[in-house]
């Protein structure tokens, strides 16, 4: 009888990356939902330019290498960049903002590199960043919950989003698009960025007035509900065992944990509670969708707990006593700069094999193998 | 007559001292994160691409560029103080100070060679190279621009060379991983470095306002 015989490994994974792409692409829903609820039209607006945007470089990037171009685009790894940079820009940004990001993203973060896999740098953190710092204006300016606004105000329909995204210059549409970029009423800063600059007030005077607090208790109007969505979507891939619990666990411990440890009761110079710090902002999109990255992340367990855990701690020193009212998009660079780092000192143990110590080298765990 | 309020020295002296401690973490802080010497104020580059490739190497150079910057800013520091002050003759600082930096690789090269030969061969001709990194030489105008004191000089030199190692260290832990990577052939090498210490600037763009 003739043996079939094939070389290791003989346990397959059913996950390829087009259907670990495609899981993480549903995940996004009910955030996406819940933007759009609160936000309007806008990130949807976002992800579809973005994703034109993503789609037309890979191919571009692609052939120009002269590799197969559908290959590439199966895998929808440069959706999943897209609609991370689309979700993570303010809705109703102008359309050049989300080119920008995203071409940034796929050329220089991700192909430079040498495309899927070998990234230092997570893609569509690296796309915000850019855009963050080059177009301040355009990235602090956030809509306003659908609950904050005024009687006889809605946030804009699809037609008018579309109109005010590409900046259309028709006589009725300029002055709508004026309208909208001058008066108050349609745009603020997020809850993070007027918490941070609270006048002096006590916390719970500032819950009291500030609009964002008065539509939602913990994390601002609309935010904590954008949260929670990112955060069910976030059980669902681990449901699905897409990532481990590891660095998502880590980071929102150490958010929470610092936060709790600098939370002085809600005097004015407060650092805010744990609660606002785990709902607001990006924490949970950055928690489930950008730190589970497996590409720019550190590969062992021990290491992802560690490059968790200094995200989170990141995300707050930043977000309490740095210029940026958010962090994530920082915090996550700076550990993926450090990731090569702890994975060289988190090696685990090969089997067969004694633990690869610090200076130790292979070949002294092979002598003691030896002698047993 | 006297206000009874006037605090004594015994009062005063933990208050000072909390004083400065607050200040020189600020200082760490400031040189090491928010106005990094790579990565925010562009010094040191060659070194930084240059000594990248393996991660223990550039632990070696970055402990010897520790170890030579912060011994460099305090001599700088003294030089200028004792000798340059007094005679008048601050015009030639630049050129007294790479006197006094080259002195000072000179003893580290002498101390690495009795002390560590291994290392010695691993640093090889980058250890004579740490004098013409700018970084040094940076910090020792830098100081004296803005006149800072003696310890603050000696802390001041400290941060930046912690900062420079930190950076340095990940970097090339990075840069290994690089190596392996299917990067197009025009960005082969030093360019996906630049590259890469680019994106790195822009991550520690992050701590801006931190201090």
């Amino acid at each position: 009888m003739a043996l079939l015989r094939t070389t290791s490994p003989h346990l397959h994974g059913p996950q390829t990356t087009q259907h670990v792409m495609q899981q993480l692409l549903l995940a996004t829903v009910p955030g996406l939902i819940a933007l759009s609820w609160h936000f309007g039209w806008g990130s949807l607006i976002n992800i579809v330019i973005a994703s034109c945007t993503a789609l037309a470089c890979e191919a571009t990037i692609v052939s120009l290498r002269k590799r197969p171009a559908w290959f590439y685009l199966r895998d929808c790894s440069a959706l999943v960049t897209a609609v991370l940079i689309g979700l993570a820009l303010p809705p109703l940004a102008p359309w050049w903002v989300v080119v920008v990001a995203t071409t940034f993203a796929i050329v220089i973060a991700k192909h430079l590199y040498g495309g899927m896999g070998y990234n230092p740098f997570n893609p569509a953190m690296v796309g915000y960043v850019v855009v963050l710092v080059s177009f301040p204006v355009e990235m602090t300016t956030w809509p306003v919950a659908q609950s904050m606004l005024p009687d006889g105000l809605s946030t804009p329909g699809l037609w008018e989003s579309i109109q005010v995204v590409f900046q259309f210059s028709g006589s009725a549409v300029d002055s709508y698009s004026s309208a909208y970029h001058s008066i108050d009423a349609y745009t603020a800063a997020t809850p993070l960025d007027s918490f941070k600059h609270n006048n002096g007030l006590l916390a719970e005077q500032f819950y009291d007035q500030d609009a964002w607090f008065v539509g939602g208790r913990w994390a601002g109007a609309g935010w904590e509900w954008v949260n929670l969505g990112f955060l069910t979507g976030g059980c669902y891939l681990l449901y699905q065992r897409i990532f481990t619990w590891h660095a998502p666990v880590a980071m929102l411990s150490a958010l929470s944990i610092m936060a709790w440890l600098n939370f002085d009761g809600g005097s004015s110079v407060s650092n805010g509670s744990a609660s606002m710090h785990l709902l607001s902002g990006a924490t949970m999109l950055g928690a489930f969708f950008i730190v589970t990255d497996p590409v720019t992340s550190a590969v062992s367990h021990t290491g992802r707990l560690i490059y968790g855990a200094l995200i989170g701690v990141l995300i707050f020193v930043i977000r309490a006593w740095g210029n940026y009212p958010d962090a994530v998009a920082f915090a996550v660079l700076l550990m993926n700069f450090a990731a090569p780092f702890i994975d060289y000192y988190t090696l685990p143990r090969t089997y067969g094999h004694e633990k690869y110590g610090l200076g130790k080298k292979a070949s002294t765990s092979q002598q003691s193998l030896d002698k047993d | 007559m006297f206000d009874n309020s006037f605090p004594t020295a015994a009062v005063q002296a933990p208050q000072y001292t909390a004083k400065i401690m607050q200040e020189f973490t600020v200082i760490l802080i400031s040189t090491i994160l928010v106005n990094n010497f790579v990565l925010a104020q562009f010094l040191g580059l060659c070194p930084f691409m240059g000594v990248s490739n393996k991660l223990e190497t550039a632990i070696g150079m970055a402990s010897a560029t520790t170890f030579v910057l912060t011994l460099a800013a305090i001599s700088s520091y003294l030089v200028n103080t004792w000798i340059l002050m007094p005679l008048g003759l601050t015009y030639l600082k630049t050129i007294a100070f790479i006197l006094v930096i080259a002195v000072v690789v000179q003893f580290t090269k002498m101390f690495i060679e009795k002390t560590s030969p291994l290392l010695y061969r691993v640093l090889g001709v980058f250890l004579p190279l740490i004098t013409t990194n700018c970084a040094v030489l940076g910090v020792a105008l830098q100081n004296t621009a803005k006149s800072r004191s003696f310890m603050e000089s000696g802390l001041y030199g400290f941060g930046a060379a912690l900062g420079f190692s930190l950076v340095l260290i990940l970097f090339s832990a990075m840069r290994e991983r690089l190596t392996v990577a299917d990067i197009p052939m025009p960005f082969q090498g030093a360019a996906i470095g630049m590259i890469t210490a680019g994106l790195a600037a822009l991550a520690f763009m992050g701590f801006a306002g931190l201090v």
